[in-house]
């Protein structure tokens, strides 16, 4: 083959923004673009608070009929509800680049020009849009949550505080995992995206209720496989300070959530065989 | 040609095409069991482009065009072959190589939508991490060149096609590209535009040195600013040369007697077409003598002596080559 000239070519600038702030960049932007339509936000952001509003009230609506759901109180269950619904619109405003991947990016071939961008494919999806109109929903997870601890007879330490927000930000990250995967998986179809809405709104669903009341199985794959227990269920239990029913034991429970890191780090595994797949089928 | 820049050999695509029988019960099958049918998109083909140059890249629909140039800036990898651009093998290096490439698809835009096309800019500035300096001179240059100081505050939305592509070429160029891609730059052009879009990329490759690759579908394109050509049909380089090989030696003469008349049939030149006192021949070689021939017997008011549109010797090499293999569907 002949020699190829590289003469004068090895600059890529070490100048300019960095990932991080590139990513605010486009966070800023989106903000920006958001409210140029001052109402429609308002609108939908009071939109999202009232449906999962009503979905909260259902929820008091169960206790006040029942009392207990199982050995779970009222105030027990509001807690998981809180922390899931405070974590998972964070994760929803973040990740609606991957969310709305397979219809955005891979069937209209718009990833082609992702690809064609000298920056990680990551970080343009994780940037392409902020949702902030989530707000809505984040604000309804936020009042179901001082109401849990409120109610709760718990003693709000530091530590106890401490964990919940660990657990808060190991549920964001969880979330976005799924997300990752859903845009993982469009890489070969888009139709069977159902599949995973199970999981992503599906999995917020489950994770509002003590993993005790499932089936084994159920409770098996949503520990070990899709571990939604870990950010919701086990480090609550540490949280109230009871005894678990499921026989976990307290360190088990304070470090359950990192198993949300570790989902996060297989999902980009997944992400990287999406794009081998994509860059050679071209689809 | 200068020294080899980008460096093409015996490069191959092959497509799995998943087959799906119609209705609601082929797609049902469909899940079941997929049959695949392989579709080679490129075999064997090997070209080198030197520094600077501005080559064109033709062929018809699906013979291969987008798929090469898909793999040349990194976002396909071929099945077989190698292929090296500026000393990197494209899909290997893929940041790496992309930010010194310039890629624009007459079809798509890279536009942010919503945005102001100057606040797409400053996103792109953002991206490709180019200085403050380079770019306010940079985007000052480009604002010039392509006339965009009236689209800078509109949002990408509300432009026309042609403001598009200017803003579209624009962004393509504030990181300074050595090298730049156009897939059918002036597709859906009007003339105007066509031919301000000619003349900008004419400038940017002699005074900048940029090379460039372009498909169209226009050979006027070709015509106005390729020195070369190369011709792809079914994966496979047709032709590899200058414009004036896309030439045929075939003349039109055009002549307008001043009275209809009753043509002999020994002239040796084909009629192609007649209309009142107006008949155009296609004349094969010697054509003075069949002027002069002509002019002699009949009584001519007026004569013109033409080229063949490009597009007809260019539409005659894509038949022929139907006729030998009939597959290969893919762009």
């Amino acid at each position: 083959m002949a020699e190829v000239s590289t003469q004068g070519l090895s600059r890529i600038p070490d100048t300019g923004p960095g990932p991080l702030a590139l990513y605010g960049r486009f966070v800023s932007q989106s903000i920006r673009a958001t409210l140029q339509y001052r109402l429609s936000f308002v609108l939908m952001a009071l939109g999202y608070f009232v449906t999962s509003g009503v979905e909260a009230l259902g929820v008091w609506a169960l206790f006040d009929r029942f009392g207990m759901l199982g050995r779970w109180s009222l105030a027990e269950v509001a807690l998981l509800y809180g922390m899931v619904n405070v974590a998972f619109p964070i994760s929803e405003a973040l990740a609606r680049g991957f969310d709305i991947f397979g219809q955005e990016f891979v069937k209209t071939g718009n990833f082609d020009r992702v690809l064609l961008r000298p920056r990680s494919t990551v970080l343009q999806l994780a940037g392409h849009e902020f949702q902030i109109h989530r707000i809505g929903r984040l604000l309804q997870g936020l009042i179901v949550l001082g109401i849990a601890m409120w109610l709760l007879p718990v003693e709000w330490t530091v530590w106890r505080l401490a964990l919940m927000a660990f657990t808060i930000l190991s549920g964001v990250v969880f979330f976005y995992a799924l997300f990752i995967f859903q845009a993982a998986l469009s890489f070969w179809t888009v139709e069977s995206l159902e599949i995973m809405n199970t999981l992503t709104y599906g999995g917020v669903e489950t994770a509002q209720y003590p993993l005790a009341i499932y089936q084994p199985g159920f409770r098996r794959f949503f520990t070990f496989v899709v571990p939604l227990g870990c950010i919701s269920y086990f480090p609550a239990v540490a949280i109230l300070g009871i005894e678990d029913p499921l026989g976990s034991t307290l360190w088990m429970q304070v470090a359950a959530p990192l198993a949300g890191y570790l989902f996060f780090a297989v999902s980009l595994v997944a992400w990287r065989f999406g794009i081998r797949h994509y860059t050679s089928t071209g689809s | 040609m200068s020294e080899p820049y980008i460096v093409v050999n015996d490069l191959a695509k092959r497509f799995q095409i998943a087959e799906r029988d119609p209705g609601l019960w082929g797609a049902l099958k469909g899940i079941a069991r997929r049959r695949y049918r392989t579709v080679e998109a490129l075999h064997g083909v090997s070209f080198e482009i030197g520094r600077g140059d501005l080559v064109g890249y033709i062929g018809p629909n699906g013979a291969g065009k987008s798929t090469t140039i898909k793999i040349l800036s990194g976002i396909l990898v071929p099945s077989g072959g190698t292929c090296e651009v500026a000393g990197l093998t494209p899909w290997q290096s893929r940041v790496e190589h992309v930010a010194r490439i310039g890629v624009v698809f007459g079809q798509r835009t890279q536009l942010w939508w919503d945005l102001p096309v100057v606040e797409s800019f400053e996103l792109l500035r953002d991206i490709y991490r180019v200085p403050q300096a380079h770019y306010v001179r940079e985007r000052d240059e480009l604002v010039e060149l392509l006339d965009l100081v009236p689209l800078l505050d509109v949002p990408v939305r509300q432009l026309s096609l042609g403001q598009r592509m200017r803003s579209d070429l624009a962004a393509s160029l504030l990181h300074d590209p050595e090298i730049l891609f156009l897939d059918e730059p002036t597709i859906g052009l009007d003339a105007v535009s066509k031919l301000a879009m000619r003349d900008f990329i004419r400038r940017r490759n002699t005074e900048r040195g940029t090379t460039v690759l372009l498909t169209t579908h226009d050979m006027d394109d070709v015509e106005a600013l390729c020195s070369r050509v190369m011709l792809i049909n079914h994966g496979t380089l047709l032709m590899d040369g200058t414009v004036a090989d896309l030439r045929s030696d075939r003349r039109r003469v055009v002549v307008d007697f001043s009275e209809p008349v009753a043509l002999a049939a020994h002239h040796s030149a084909l009629v192609r077409s007649s209309s009142g006192e107006r008949i155009v021949f296609e004349v094969q070689s010697r054509v003075p003598e069949f002027v002069a021939e002509v002019t002699a017997a009949y009584p001519v008011q007026d004569l013109m002596v033409e080229h063949p549109p490009i597009e007809e010797t260019v539409a005659a090499l894509y038949q022929q080559v139907r006729s030998v293999d009939g597959t290969g569907i893919r762009e």
